[in-house]
């Protein structure tokens, strides 16, 4: 394998996995701000908060998800590794 | 399917997580991942004998098993009527429920049984959801299935889905049919193996009690990424029969 096409895999792993990092992260900081905002205003509530919670926690967490597939598909199955 | 750079250096010496490496069996001319193949039957083997204990004698008070049985069933019937509404759910709790309890088996069977004291020739065993063509199939079977419902409700006027708000929107309601697999496919696909590689990235700096947050953060994460595999099915089936 060409090291320039080897380093660039890699540095682009790193960025895909960190870029796509950041979104999901200030999502999930305002939905769990939120939810806790919610709890603390309708303590009663708390369980349906938390299953809505964790479910949109979840999709939000599918975006980092998409970047590490692209991250290992490119250290793993690197196309361009002729 | 390492670049060769990876088998010499700290890579493979940090994490033995062996992606992309198949026990292959060849099948009629078909290559098939063994290893995969070998975890998915039993899966199913598990969840046919809980099928068959929790209903061998049926009682009208449950008892025992089959209360535990009821309650599964339940809590699937729950998600198929969340999302697909009182008049449609009855007919696609099967679909529904079977894609549940699969996904939740494999996931829970990579993350509970210890399969690599097994020994493969190549590749290990391990959840067979973090193999993209599991998932892939699996997400497939959702995109028919919804197709499936849209046009035995609707016959041909399904399509007039794809025009729906403004003709404008066509590609992009096209797109969608392509995007839903894709990201259900790779949603699950990339949670369980991320799982599986900290895990094992872990275990290789320190074997000891460190790992087992993260372990049970797996089990945690295989339940509700099969809840939302099915949940998502359904919304999507929802939305074709409306």
């Amino acid at each position: 394998m060409d090291s320039i096409i080897s380093a660039a895999s890699v540095i682009a792993a790193g960025l895909s996995i960190g870029l796509s990092a950041i979104g999901p992260g200030i999502g999930q900081g305002n939905a769990a701000g939120q939810a806790v905002e919610g709890i603390a205003r309708q303590p009663e509530a708390e369980s349906k908060i938390r299953g809505t919670l964790l479910l949109s926690l979840a999709f939000m967490e599918a975006l980092t998800i998409y970047g590490l597939v692209v991250a290992l598909a490119l250290l793993f199955a690197n196309p361009f590794n002729s | 399917m390492y670049p060769e750079i990876f088998n010499s250096n700290m890579f493979t010496l940090l994490a033995e997580a062996e992606v992309g490496k198949h026990f292959y069996w060849n099948i009629a001319g078909f290559l098939a991942h063994g290893q995969v193949l070998l975890v998915i039957w039993f899966v199913i083997i598990i969840l046919l004998l809980l099928a068959v204990l929790g209903t061998r004698n049926i009682e009208r008070i449950p008892t025992g098993f089959q209360n535990f049985m009821e309650s599964a069933v339940d809590f699937v019937t729950d998600i198929a009527r969340d999302q697909l509404g009182e008049s449609f759910y009855k007919e696609w709790i099967p679909f529904i429920g079977t894609l549940f309890f699969f996904i939740f088996g494999c996931n829970w069977a990579g993350a509970l049984i210890p399969w690599k004291l097994i020994e493969l020739p190549e590749g290990e065993l391990a959840a067979p959801t973090n193999d993209i063509n599991t998932t892939v199939a699996l997400a497939l079977l959702t995109s028919f299935a919804y197709f499936y419902a849209g046009f035995s409700k609707k016959g041909l006027g399904y399509f007039k889905r794809y025009i729906q708000p403004i003709p404008l929107l066509l590609p992009i309601n096209i797109l969608e049919d392509f995007t839903k697999p894709l990201s259900l496919s790779f949603r699950l696909f990339g949670n369980i193996l991320a799982d599986e590689l900290t895990v094992t990235v872990l275990t290789s700096l320190v074997p000891l009690v460190i790992p087992l947050p993260i372990m049970i953060l797996g089990i945690f994460a295989g339940s509700v990424q099969a809840l939302i595999f099915s949940t998502l099915a359904a919304a999507y089936i929802a939305e074709a029969l409306e």
